[in-house]
């Protein structure tokens, strides 16, 4: 560890160790040098997704795995989240103007009598990290918000999130009203919250239960791959 | 039978004591209360065991602790659980309809304090619940477990969708309610007192002390 004699200066760093920096600095919560840490590599040219993808990214998935493991928990991985945030803030404006991939669209929200919002938006905050857009409804919200939403913003993923055993079951309640209107497969539907599992997924016909968001992230490149690969093989 | 500590009970919980024939198993959250329900009414026939009470952190070890206790248990006629579902999403009443034992209905401690009906009723869905024992416990249970001693710049994060703390009392406890009020304060959240006795609570143990 560095003590006061030995701070180390980020902009006299090589690219390589700078990004490691950066690494151990999101996994310390330190928003200021991430900040600092993105706009040293945009002056060194770096393109901004490949800032948030190597740098952002890459020092998130180790706080991720961490957590996984029982090494971080929830207060620690709030203050990574808030430093990648203030990365992101940096990041985000560029990201359209320099055409970074569109993966898709993702409309998420925590459901109706539910107000817990913090797995939710780290999920919201990894998605628009791997390239997708994403809407964010926020929290307590009922099935005809889902469903404008849905249509309005031409969405190809739906993420509901619930932090109660009481709220989970809403969920359902989504799903069965876009079967009732027949759009239940126009949409990828991802579920995801610390009460629920798998078999809860599968029981309300969501298309899968994402543990956490690094998982929510890769489980939405895959399903929406392959319902590009779909759409080109039925073309 | 001699009220264990608080500490005791979160984290060790209370082991069996006496030769009832009726076995109450509870949250350690619950101790207080059973005990005064069993001294109240002169129940010499129920005996009351409690899981740690912080299990209340970690909703998904409650059902497994609670099977291995019942496996445990011995020489009982009946024993009865004293928990609501308490985030187990319906673990414990699947537990209970495996080892056909009575449980006590609703999704928390909250709603049969409050009694089911009216909990329900008032939908507070921007409330942050205490209980006597919450409220004595906070910084153990909710302060430390969401690092908010090592950063509390992190409570907006956790309860800025929450509008009030209600806490519903089982006792008059003048100093306990500024207790809570106090903890209401740290939260940056309002306060509101409501008090409930024993609630659901009392009725479901004379079901199971019958």
């Amino acid at each position: 560890m560095a003590d006061e004699d030995d701070e180390i200066i980020l902009s006299e760093l090589s690219d390589e160790d700078l990004v490691a920096q950066m690494f151990d600095d999101l996994y310390d919560g330190l928003k200021e040098e991430i900040e600092e840490g993105v706009n040293i590599l945009l002056e060194r040219g770096w393109p901004p997704y490949k800032i948030l993808t190597e740098a952002l990214v890459g020092g998130m998935k180790i706080v991720g795995d961490d957590f996984r493991d029982g090494i971080l928990f929830v207060p620690e991985v709030l203050l990574a989240a808030g430093a990648m945030k203030g990365g992101m803030g940096i990041l985000k404006p560029l990201l359209a103007e320099t055409g970074a991939p569109r993966m898709g669209k993702m409309v998420i929200g925590t459901v109706k009598g539910d107000i817990h919002d913090i797995g939710k938006n780290l999920v919201s905050m990894m998605m628009e990290g791997a390239g997708f857009e994403v809407v964010d409804l926020g929290i307590n919200n009922p099935v005809e918000k889902y469903l404008e939403a849905l249509a309005a913003e031409e969405a190809d993923i739906l993420g509901m999130s619930a932090l109660l055993t009481t709220t989970m079951p809403y969920m359902k309640v989504v799903i069965d009203a876009m079967k009732e209107q027949g759009i239940r497969d126009d949409y990828i539907v991802l579920v995801g919250g610390a009460p629920l599992n798998e078999e809860f997924g599968r029981a309300i016909g969501a298309d899968a239960y994402c543990r956490d968001a690094a998982v929510a992230v890769e489980t939405a490149k895959q399903f929406v791959a392959r319902k590009h690969n779909q759409m080109a093989g039925s073309a | 039978m001699e009220t264990p500590s608080d500490r005791d009970l979160t984290r060790t919980g209370l082991a069996p004591a006496g030769g009832g024939r009726v076995l109450v198993l509870a949250c350690g959250a619950l101790a207080r209360e059973i005990l005064a329900l069993i001294r109240l009414n002169g129940w010499t026939h129920v005996d009351l065991q409690c899981l740690p009470a912080i299990l209340h952190n970690h909703p998904e070890r409650i059902a497994p602790a609670a099977e291995r206790a019942l496996d445990a248990a011995a020489g009982y006629e009946r024993v009865f659980l004293a928990y609501a579902d308490c985030g187990t999403g319906g673990a414990l009443a699947e537990l209970c309809r495996r080892r056909g034992i009575e449980m006590i209905a609703g999704p928390h401690c909250y709603a049969f304090f409050d009694g089911l009906a009216a909990f329900e009723a008032a939908g507070e869905v921007t409330a942050f619940y205490l209980t006597d024992f919450l409220a004595r416990q906070f910084d153990t249970f909710v302060w430390r477990p969401l690092g908010l001693d090592r950063h509390p710049e992190l409570r907006e994060l956790y309860f800025g969708n929450y509008e009030k703390v209600v806490y519903l009392a089982q006792t008059d406890d003048a100093a306990l309610t500024e207790q809570a009020r106090a903890s209401a304060a740290r939260l940056g959240l309002a306060f509101e007192r409501r008090f409930t006795g024993y609630g659901d609570l009392a009725a479901a143990l004379e079901r199971a002390a019958a």
